[in-house]
């Protein structure tokens, strides 16, 4: 492989590498930052079934993505995922909540504005209602999850020290299903934009399993995503532990359940089959953010308890880095085009 | 890094120490029995072989409950289970302990001080001994619960609280039938001493009591 592609590709890894980074601690951040789960063992389950998920399930949202804009160069591929990184890291240093779903979106529209595709406007609008519609499904699973649990609770009369046990076991659990799904939902948003000019070449292992060059791409993002998970996010797991520590664990395992079917609602394509084939509506395949999941989630159970335990204000700030998010992405990457273009001489489109 | 999550030894792990913190529970239990025995046999017989019995029966429950709570509160937190509540389940331990030390210092006393308690206040010191012996049964019950079914520790701490008023009046009652009495003032300020320490009993088991309505609220939020 010629080593410029591999340049090109750091770009996406670093990409995968933040969201493993940040996004493990949805999954695991109470179980880790509350001991209930050792970090070792988050880590290890987190970093196999994220890297399941985005070989195995990843192809659906990246389709999504591939329609709104199919970047053809890997220097212009470069630029958006450099873009949404940038981005990512700039509103992550002013303290605003960010979604990389979002940033890679910006990002491509952006693209699509420097090169002169058409953005696909009810493509656009399908993902932005995914958007809206991402955080309020994690908030209206997780109420009914939460009474349902807590029934059964109450008729099963464990003791305290069983019940820790097992809310263990379901954490861990709960944690691969989060991590398979952010794997097959998130993976888009790590090298989705390669895919059209993805480096590799498909090949067959022992004439049964055909590894085709997507997959690859995958493999690569989501193992960039387990280094981020294995190096940087036991910090960001014990901030996120000690922030929700009012959160009993049973609470913190209906938030990562919530949190893990809305992500593998939005990325399953085997759902979409089944859904299609009964003439039901089906899911749109969008990547999601995996912290507005888990927001939702949090604020439904918030809201079920007492609209008082909700702050308004900081939920106001979570919406507003959401808005700002993709137009600041979006900017980014049409300056980084125009920077690649003319003064590195790069085709980026 | 090591990596060991396994499921069968946590669960195995987690029985036996429920068998344990049932046991120091059972042990609070039988400590009220053996008080209970030892102050009949006192009103009974005064300070004799029988009491001095009773009196080395409960050093040596109470030595067992000191070390079964020791070990459970060793296995807790070596082990890191409960970790959300482990301070509130050690404090509720450490404190129900207590209780039991209370039981064995009351019968030290009997058995150093040797009171001369005339036969009219022994109906007294009878009916106050069975109603913190409840009182203190009522929160092994709420204990017992806060472990097993959240839903019903308040029904038993009520109870614990009821005990603990109905303690409140027979002392008031049996120090006024003691101090209206035509004893002197030394013996009455003695008697006055051991029926305060008796109903000392009903006091801590309101006061655990107490704190274990804020860790049940705390376990259901």
């Amino acid at each position: 492989m010629d080593l410029s592609v591999l340049i090109f590709l750091t770009s996406g890894l670093f990409l995968g590498w933040s969201l493993g980074a940040n996004d493990a601690a949805n999954i695991f951040g109470t179980a880790v930052g509350t001991r209930m789960v050792r970090f070792s063992t988050a880590a290890i389950v987190c970093s196999i079934f994220v890297i399941l998920g985005a070989v195995i399930s990843g192809g659906g949202t990246t389709q999504t993505l591939g329609r709104l804009g199919a970047i053809s160069t890997l220097a212009g591929a470069f630029t958006a995922a450099l873009a949404a990184a940038f981005t990512v890291y700039l509103m992550t240093k002013r303290g605003l909540p960010v979604s990389t779903s979002q940033a890679i979106v910006g990002a491509i529209v952006g693209w699509n504005f420097f090169s002169g595709a058409t953005t696909d406007a009810a493509e656009l609008y399908k993902i932005i209602a995914t958007w809206i519609a991402c955080p309020i499904l994690a908030g209206l699973i997780a109420v009914p999850l939460f009474k349902l649990v807590q029934y059964v609770l109450n008729m099963a009369k464990l003791h305290l020290l069983r019940l820790d046990a097992y809310t263990r076991f379901a954490l861990v659990l709960a944690g691969a299903f989060g991590a398979y799904s952010l794997g097959a939902n998130n993976i888009a948003n790590v090298v989705g934009v390669f895919v059209p000019a993805s480096p590799f070449t498909d090949f067959t292992i022992g004439e049964l399993v055909t590894v085709n060059s997507t997959q690859q791409l995958f493999l690569l993002g989501a193992v960039a995503i387990g280094i981020g998970i294995f190096t940087y996010s036991k910090h960001v797991m014990l901030t996120v532990g000690q922030d929700l520590a009012a959160m009993t664990p049973v609470a913190a395992w209906v938030v990562v359940v919530s949190h893990s079917i809305v992500l593998f609602v939005f990325a399953s394509q085997g759902l979409e089959r089944i859904l299609a084939g009964a003439g039901l509506p089906t899911i749109p395949l969008v990547p999601v953010s995996s912290s507005q999941a888990v927001v939702g989630a949090i604020v439904g159970l918030g809201m079920m308890r007492h609209s008082e335990g909700v702050r308004w204000p900081l939920l106001g700030s979570i919406v507003l880095g959401w808005v700002l998010t993709p137009f600041a992405a979006a900017i980014v990457c049409f300056f980084g085009l125009f920077v690649l273009q003319n003064l590195f001489n790069q085709s980026v489109y | 890094m090591e990596f060991n999550f396994k499921v069968p030894s946590l669960f195995n792990r987690t029985k036996e120490l429920e068998g344990q913190i049932d046991e120091f529970l059972d042990i609070v239990t039988q400590s009220g029995l053996i008080f209970s025995s030892a102050i009949d046999s006192y009103l009974d017989k005064g300070s004799s072989k029988e009491f001095e019995e009773f009196l080395a029966k409960m050093e040596r429950t109470e030595a067992r409950g000191d070390n079964l709570r020791r070990d459970i509160e060793t296995k807790l937190y070596v082990q890191t289970l409960i970790p959300d509540l482990r301070g509130d389940v050690l404090s509720l331990l450490e404190h129900v302990d207590n209780i039991v030390n209370i039981y064995e210092a009351n019968l030290f006393r009997f058995s150093i001080q040797r009171p001369d308690i005339p036969t009219q206040f022994h109906k007294g010191f009878i009916k106050l001994t069975e109603t913190v012996i409840i009182c203190v049964e009522s929160l092994v019950f709420a204990s017992r619960s806060f472990f097993r079914d959240i839903n019903t520790v308040r029904d038993h701490v009520r109870k614990v609280l009821f005990y603990e008023s109905e303690a409140d009046r027979i002392s008031t009652k049996l120090q006024r039938k003691i101090f209206v009495s035509e004893l002197d003032l030394t013996r009455k300020r003695h008697l006055q001493y051991f029926v305060e320490n008796i109903d000392q009993l009903a006091n801590s088991a309101e006061d655990v009591a107490d704190e274990l309505s804020i860790y049940a609220i705390k376990r259901k939020l």
